[in-house]
């Protein structure tokens, strides 16, 4: 198709203008607006750093970032261990190994939000039945602390994605020649040798994938921030995207919102980015 | 491995499963007892079971209207992002040119950026021209979802030889015919990819429609939060709701398995 046919300019028309409306030019306003004082309808002046300077002063965003910041490092190393168990687990020829697989994907098909629901009972409910039966008091009283938010919610994450990072180590796994495993036995290289010489070196660019993925999925998390904890209390367990959401709606302050959601960009587009350098070096090494 | 062995690693699997399952358990049976079974006991078995708090959260929950809702709005909006990426897509890995490559690049930078970061202007901009609603909303998933679709159809559709379209050409296709008659049915794995990937997401969104549906639009989600809201401590109603939102996906999985696992493969390591 050429350049000036008529065809290929109708061929792209839809999505092009749907991206524009959509990401492009809300983006481009917003960046806008976050140098005045927008208030959701009209702006009176431009204020310059002002919004960023108020930012980095508002105790909710900064206790916002680093609890998120915590959050990722922690459901990143939870999620690819975890994941890579499992998988590993289901790639073993044993009776109801494919029937597992099903189970541990399962709570990805649900929602955040009812995830959060869901959850939200057994931590208040299950567990302090639990705590009673068993005398034990750490049981007690989930979700009403920052820390129990927390780890209620590093469970909850865990529980809903690592059968998605389950199924990209499968494939990865799978792509491993049977042959090499086969030979390194017959060579009397025992199972962890196996793992840790030819497993693990082989689906190395699965780290890559399932990293990068756990990484900026952790940075954007909303629903289940919602629906479990609803960021209490007293704002303790709220994550960085409920944070631009609450500044907006509930505080309608629109403009600091904006620079909020503008150093929000930077922080998910620049682990993407750095996920793509990486990736183009390692094909060149290779 | 040894016979022995197998079973060991058959009982530890056996094992996660349960506990994986638990939460399941936990609220379809809790959802069978009266409030005061689940205060007795949330762990044992519902005695005596009831079906009542299924009656009551369907009619709370207004369950057809919004298990409509939200299959117009996820059947319209995929049907929509199939057509529309996969001619994008055609258009761009057809045209040799510095311009193709540039626009793709545009349509994948736009990957990069978060739903927080435009959320405020899009919905005061469709909000100014009174598309807040259903329509407004499959529009505005045709917009963030296109990117990730053209850029899966793209990968494929280099796979497909340039001479099919000269062959039809010859016939005497038109450039539509071309592309539905002939490239779209070669289409149809990545297609099924597509709506696999898109039909998830959508489904279970939350944020966006909030911002823009009116209440009698609302979707599973959106009608979740508020039953929530209304019956935070009455959890036999709250239970029963959850479990008839949850019913669809879970008939849906175990129905689509097979694709659903390739599909998400697919988006996930391409």
């Amino acid at each position: 198709m050429k350049n000036r046919s008529l065809s290929f300019w109708l061929f792209l028309t839809p999505t092009l203008v749907a991206l524009a409306l959509v990401v492009f030019i809300p983006m481009l306003e917003g960046l806008f607006y976050s140098f005045t004082n927008w208030d959701g309808l009209s702006f009176t002046k431009m204020v310059g750093f002002q919004n960023y300077i108020t930012l980095l002063h508002d105790k909710a965003f900064v206790n916002a970032f680093w609890f998120t910041v915590a959050f990722v490092i922690v459901t990143v190393i939870a999620l690819n261990v975890i994941g890579l168990g499992l998988a590993l687990l289901v790639t073993q020829k044993f009776k109801g190994s494919n029937f597992l697989r099903t189970v541990f994907f399962m709570p990805n098909m649900i929602g955040g939000l009812i995830l959060g629901f869901i959850w939200q009972f057994i931590f208040t409910q299950g567990f302090s039945a639990l705590g009673n039966a068993l005398h034990a008091g750490w049981l007690q009283n989930w979700l009403t602390t920052e820390h129990t938010g927390f780890w209620g919610l590093v469970i909850v994450t865990v529980w809903q994605m690592s059968g998605y990072i389950m199924i990209i180590y499968i494939a990865y796994l799978q792509n491993i020649p049977q042959e090499i495993i086969e030979a390194a036995e017959i060579d009397g290289a025992s199972a962890w040798q196996r793992f840790t010489k030819i497993t693990f070196p082989m689906i190395a660019p699965a780290f890559t994938v399932c990293m990068f993925l756990t990484l900026s999925n952790g940075f954007k998390i909303y629903d289940q921030n919602l629906s479990l904890t609803g960021g209490g209390p007293y704002n303790s367990t709220q994550m960085l995207a409920m944070d631009i959401v609450n500044t907006a709606y509930n505080s309608s302050n629109f403009s600091l919102a904006e620079a909020k959601a503008i150093i929000f960009f930077i922080i998910v587009a620049a682990i993407s980015l750095i996920q793509v350098f990486y990736n183009r070096k390692r094909e060149v090494d290779m | 491995m040894s016979k022995k062995s197998t079973h060991l690693v058959a009982i530890f699997g056996a094992l996660i499963g349960l506990l994986w399952l638990f939460p399941f358990y936990m609220i379809v049976t809790n959802s069978f007892k009266t409030p005061k079974g689940i205060f007795a006991s949330v762990l044992a078995l519902p005695h005596p079971a009831t079906g009542h708090n299924y009656v009551n959260s369907f009619k709370a929950l207004d369950f057809i209207g919004s298990l409509t809702n939200s299959l117009i709005i996820t059947v319209c909006s995929v049907l929509l992002i199939i057509l529309c990426s996969s001619m994008a897509a055609y258009a761009l890995q057809r045209n040799h040119s510095k311009l193709s490559s540039g626009l793709l690049l545009l349509f994948i930078s736009a990957m990069l950026i978060p739903f927080q970061s435009v959320m405020i202007p899009l919905t005061a901009n469709f909000g100014g021209v009174h598309m807040l609603n259903m329509y407004g909303l499959m529009f505005m998933y045709l917009g963030f979802d296109c990117s990730l679709s053209i850029f899966l159809y793209q990968g494929t559709l280099s796979s497909i030889p340039f001479a099919m379209d000269e062959a039809a050409e010859m016939e005497g296709a038109s450039r539509w015919q071309i592309f539905y008659k002939v490239i779209f049915p070669m289409l149809s794995p990545m297609t099924v990819t597509v709506a696999i990937l898109n039909i998830i997401a959508i489904w279970n969104d939350y944020l966006l429609p909030s911002l823009v549906l009116p209440q009698i639009q609302y979707t599973i989600p959106l009608q979740m939060f508020n039953f929530f809201g209304e019956y935070t401590k009455q959890w036999h109603l709250a239970l029963a709701g959850i479990t008839l939102s949850i019913i669809p996906v879970i008939v849906f999985y175990l129905a689509a398995q097979k694709w659903i696992i390739k599909g998400v493969t697919d988006g996930a390591v391409k």
